[in-house]
């Protein structure tokens, strides 16, 4: 299966970035066949994941650079974000109890929730981390 | 994303028109809080909301937990289907009240 890459952009760590992610992810769902749901979807888990470094990876620092890259094949489309901050405990971020409602900590949950597969580490040589998202395609 | 605020029936309504994300979140949550700490009973509509991430979200969450405990009432009206679609994925959709209009809200009221 030849993957094929849609787009590979690279942005500051920025909130007022976040628009541009949204359309980017939108247009490429619609490129590979997405229904709005679904399509939609995709915007949130996305937004959300480059929120989590943002604001946990960088801790709010602007200077941070993000490389989201978008790839699909006949089965699947998949996200990867790179960060180059310091290497994240990957142990911390897991989803929490929804039945305790409070403000936050929901980001994690949203992308488990819609991706099909999710995978996260740290880049080789000590600094960045790396998160890969895969959603199935319905044929 | 634009904020505007009225009163009506013993409510501050709030209206959110656009996206609600991280690039505006802690204006929204200052608003609302601001709100409330005037003892306000707050209704926050989100029909002209075409986006809302987490942090929206918990800003939401934090009004409705801070007019709890101070006794207010707070509720969302109107609530567009892309923040609808964002509640129910985080299972609120059942936790905050959620009216169709001020009217309803008021009639409900009694």
């Amino acid at each position: 299966m030849n993957e094929k890459r849609l787009f590979e952009v690279r942005f500051p760590a920025a909130p007022d970035r976040l628009y541009m992610v949204r359309m980017l992810v939108k247009r490429a769902a619609g490129i590979v066949g997405c229904d709005k749901q679904q399509s939609e979807r995709l915007v949130i888990a996305v937004n959300e994941a480059c929120m989590n470094i943002i604001q946990h990876a960088y801790r709010g620092d602007d200077t941070g650079e993000i490389v989201l890259e978008i790839l699909n094949n006949d089965s699947q489309i998949q996200f990867r974000l790179t960060d180059f901050a310091e290497p994240v405990d990957l142990a911390s971020v897991k989803p929490r109890d929804l039945d305790d409602v409070r403000p936050g900590g929901l980001g994690t949950h949203f992308i488990r929730e819609i991706m099909d597969e999710c995978e996260m580490g740290h880049l080789e040589g000590g600094k960045g981390n790396y998160l890969r998202m895969v959603k199935k395609l319905a044929n | 994303m634009n904020i505007q605020s009225r009163e009506e029936g013993g409510y501050a309504i709030v209206e959110f028109d656009g996206d609600v994300d991280l690039s505006c979140s802690p204006e929204v949550r200052k608003f609302l809080l601001r709100c409330l700490a005037e003892k306000q009973n707050l209704l926050v509509d989100l029909s002209k909301v075409s986006y809302i991430d987490s942090s929206g979200v918990a800003c939401l969450v934090e009004g409705y937990q801070t007019a709890k405990n101070k006794k207010l009432k707070f509720g969302l009206i109107g609530v567009s289907e892309a923040a609808m679609s964002v509640l129910h994925l985080a299972r609120l959709d059942k936790v905050f009240p959620i009216h169709a209009s001020v009217a309803a809200c008021l009639q409900k009221d009694g």
